[in-house]
């Protein structure tokens, strides 16, 4: 079974840039962690404790619990850097996947759902940047500089959504 | 949550928080925000659980309406992995003692 979609030129671009910039965002984090010489014995990595303070990376990355200060601390230092990397890995096929110039774009289900976080990746680092909210209008008013962003975010809703449709008739 | 085409118009027993709960120290709660769509959520709770359809949209309901739901139970370990996953997907999810 394939999923099928065709992309214009503009809209294929624009989603590689929005993916790039996730891609960015998490490998900057990833840059962060400690250097850790069990680590590179070992080959398992430990990440940072601290929550990002880039209120973008830290919606991609959230706490494991409220409850338990110490307990969010450890459970982010040990889990971070798998999810970073699923996260760029599942980044990395939509920009393997996208057709340079547009087209069409044939998914099999195990890729429609690495296609659904990355893209849902986007949408929350988008939408986080706007604060989009329940409330948040279809578009601004015509001279405020996010209305161009609030068009690619609702864009990507739409898309995204329309793979789940699809996805979900599958499973 | 946002529901760009149409919003689910069955409500099948929203209340789960019980069926899911039992007796296990641990949860993982979905807490609602305004990004993550209504049928993305409700595909996660599928695609990541397990769960039939109809749990899945009323687990999802739950989260919509009153801001959060527990989708599993479980000891420390399980539930950390599951945070992880519904974090993997882009879930706001965190875990909790019951």
């Amino acid at each position: 079974m394939r999923l099928v979609a065709t992309m214009e030129e503009q809209e294929a671009s624009v989603l590689r840039g929005l993916v790039g910039e996730v891609v960015q965002m998490l490998d900057g984090r990833e840059a962060e962690s400690p250097a850790d010489e069990l680590a590179e014995l070992t080959g398992m990595r430990t990440g940072p404790s601290k929550r990002p303070e880039d209120r973008v990376l830290a919606r991609l990355l959230p706490d494991f619990t409220m409850e338990d200060a110490d307990l969010a601390a450890g459970l982010r230092s040990l889990h971070e850097p798998s999810l970073i990397e699923a996260k760029r890995d599942a980044a990395t096929t939509v920009l393997r996947g996208l057709p340079p110039r547009g087209g069409r774009v044939e998914l099999s289900v195990e890729e429609a759902d690495v296609w659904l976080a990355a893209l849902n990746d986007v949408r929350l680092a988008l939408g986080t940047a706007l604060d989009v909210s329940e409330e948040t209008p279809d578009s601004f008013p015509e001279d405020d500089p996010r209305g161009p962003h609030l068009g690619v975010y609702h864009w990507l809703t739409f898309v995204q959504d329309s793979l789940v449709q699809a996805r979900l008739s599958l499973l | 949550m946002s529901a760009p085409l149409s919003s689910p118009t069955t409500q099948v027993d929203p209340d789960l928080d019980e069926d899911v709960a039992g007796d296990t120290p641990w949860q993982a709660v979905v807490w609602n925000d305004p990004v993550n769509l209504m049928s993305y959520v409700t595909y996660v709770l599928q695609k990541v659980f397990g769960y039939p359809e109809p749990k899945a949209t009323a687990l999802m309901l739950d989260v919509h309406h009153k801001g959060k739901a527990a989708v599993s139970a479980g000891d420390k370990d399980k539930i950390e992995t599951d945070v992880a996953k519904l974090h993997a997907a882009g879930l706001w999810a965190t875990m909790q003692r019951t």
